[in-house]
């Protein structure tokens, strides 16, 4: 019987690095020395476990968790759905997705966010919900809005959503965002640039899934998730003990 | 060509950008929208142990605040059992051992109310000092950062201890080190965290 045992070590090469001119607050924000590499331990191999009973059913429906009775958002209603994996390809179920976002015209629901476009007054911008067994998970919104930043004067996000995921233990914690199919601006994005491996940009890109749609409601896009996987331990190394 | 391995490959980690708060904690963007928001409390009204407040703040590399961060707390409770299936013992009804924790936007000071944990077992051999895991996440933070919060009045268990022996610059292991105040009602541990320059915080890579 084999028996699980540390997480897969992290490949950097696909993370951005700490240090990234091009996004400029990150100059003050970067660590200089290198991180100190340890084993897990116990603290590591274990992370907070959520229940049905932590979030309620409805807070997956940005189109209506913060919309007036009767209301909803404006901008294009979206599904955006995919799973939740390991790198064995195996599902991570009953983990906390969370995600923000802009409202359909580039505008956060936030006190320090002062862009020109206007607050929708039904659309808070939140989400979360815990994916089933099979690692699943669906959220329901508005397409977000492209919108300016001051980096350089003339930079731009791209349409994304902030997500946010946990898994089994806590070196599996990330956060990331979620563009989508087709937006000219991904190329041209300093924070998107940030990552040095292609195709682990890719891998970040929504796809359009005409499969997935509510036809004559709601268009549809995947994003899949994939968090760091375990080893299994043919031969015992002890993890603990005295 | 071999064989291929059908691993799959890790999501990449992007910035939680400066509105981190509508995502993870409304309250502090300046709505409310949840029945109930998470993280609010570690260790729940039944836990054991010495009852204890951290503070700190984040200090960028041009010495200032960091007012936007948004930190998460990971620990064991009093007896040194994690609230995870393979946590190592059972825990008290109602402590999860995880929280959020968010910066004042004006002055960066942040703080939250706790237990102090137990000592966690070792690798190998050994038991761990009694330490917090910290998680953290800001704007100009690509991915986020794990350190860990030991405690002053540990000193005998911090000596021992396999993970800060392992810090070779025996200078750099001071900055994990938390400072305790007893000059309240609760005790409060003084954790500041230095992102880069004169003494960097030690990070880990997990």
């Amino acid at each position: 019987m084999k028996k699980p045992g540390e997480f897969y070590q992290r490949n950097r090469a696909l993370h951005p690095p700490a240090l990234t001119p091009g996004y400029k607050t990150s100059m003050g924000r970067s660590p200089r020395y290198s991180l100190i590499s340890l084993q897990n331990s116990i603290s590591e191999i274990t992370g907070p476990v959520f229940g049905p009973a932590d979030i309620d059913p409805g807070d997956n429906d940005l189109l209506s968790n913060y919309a007036q009775p009767g209301e909803s958002p404006i901008g294009e209603r979206i599904i955006l759905h995919g799973r939740v994996m390991d790198e064995n390809a195996r599902p991570v179920p009953n983990t906390l997705v969370e995600v923000w976002q802009a409202n359909a015209g580039g505008r956060y629901r936030h006190r320090n966010d002062g862009y020109l476009a206007p607050i929708d007054p039904n659309f808070g911008g939140c989400g979360r919900t815990l994916s089933d067994e099979t690692g699943y998970f669906y959220f329901r919104t508005v397409k977000p809005g492209a919108y300016p930043w001051r980096n350089h004067v003339n930079n731009w996000r791209p349409a994304h959503i902030h997500v946010s995921v946990f898994g089994t233990g806590f070196v599996q914690r990330l956060i990331t965002q979620c563009y989508f199919e087709g937006d000219p601006l991904i190329p041209h994005c300093p924070i998107v640039q940030t990552i040095p491996d292609p195709d682990a940009i890719e891998q970040l890109v929504a796809r359009l899934d005409l499969n997935a749609t509510i036809p004559l409601d709601t268009i549809a896009y995947k994003f899949d998730i994939v968090l760091r996987g375990r080893r299994s331990t043919l031969f015992e190394n002890k993890l603990e003990g005295n | 060509m071999p064989q291929s391995l059908s691993y799959l490959r890790e999501t990449a980690s992007q910035t939680a950008g400066p509105y981190v708060h509508i995502g993870l904690s409304p309250g502090a963007a300046g709505f409310d929208i949840y029945r109930r928001e998470l993280g609010h409390d570690i260790c729940g009204p039944n836990a054991r142990g010495e009852r204890i407040r951290v503070e700190g703040v984040v200090i960028d590399g041009m010495n200032a605040p960091v007012k936007d961060v948004m930190l998460e707390i990971w620990q064991a409770n009093a007896e040194g059992h994690y609230a995870h299936p393979e946590g190592g013992g059972p825990v008290e009804e109602g402590f999860r051992g995880w929280g959020r924790v968010i910066s004042d936007f004006k002055t960066g000071e942040w703080g939250f109310d706790t237990v102090k944990p137990g000592p966690t077992p070792g690798r190998n051999i050994g038991r761990q000092a009694p330490y917090l895991n910290f998680w953290l996440v800001a704007r100009g933070i690509n991915i986020g950062l794990h350190t860990r919060m030991y405690f002053e009045d540990e000193a005998a268990a911090n000596a021992r201890d396999p993970v800060l022996n392992l810090i070779e610059w025996e200078n750099r292991r001071a900055t994990l080190i938390a400072r305790r105040d007893d000059s309240g009602a609760v005790p409060v541990y003084r954790f500041d965290i230095r992102l880069q320059g004169e003494g960097e915080t030690v990070f880990f890579d997990l």
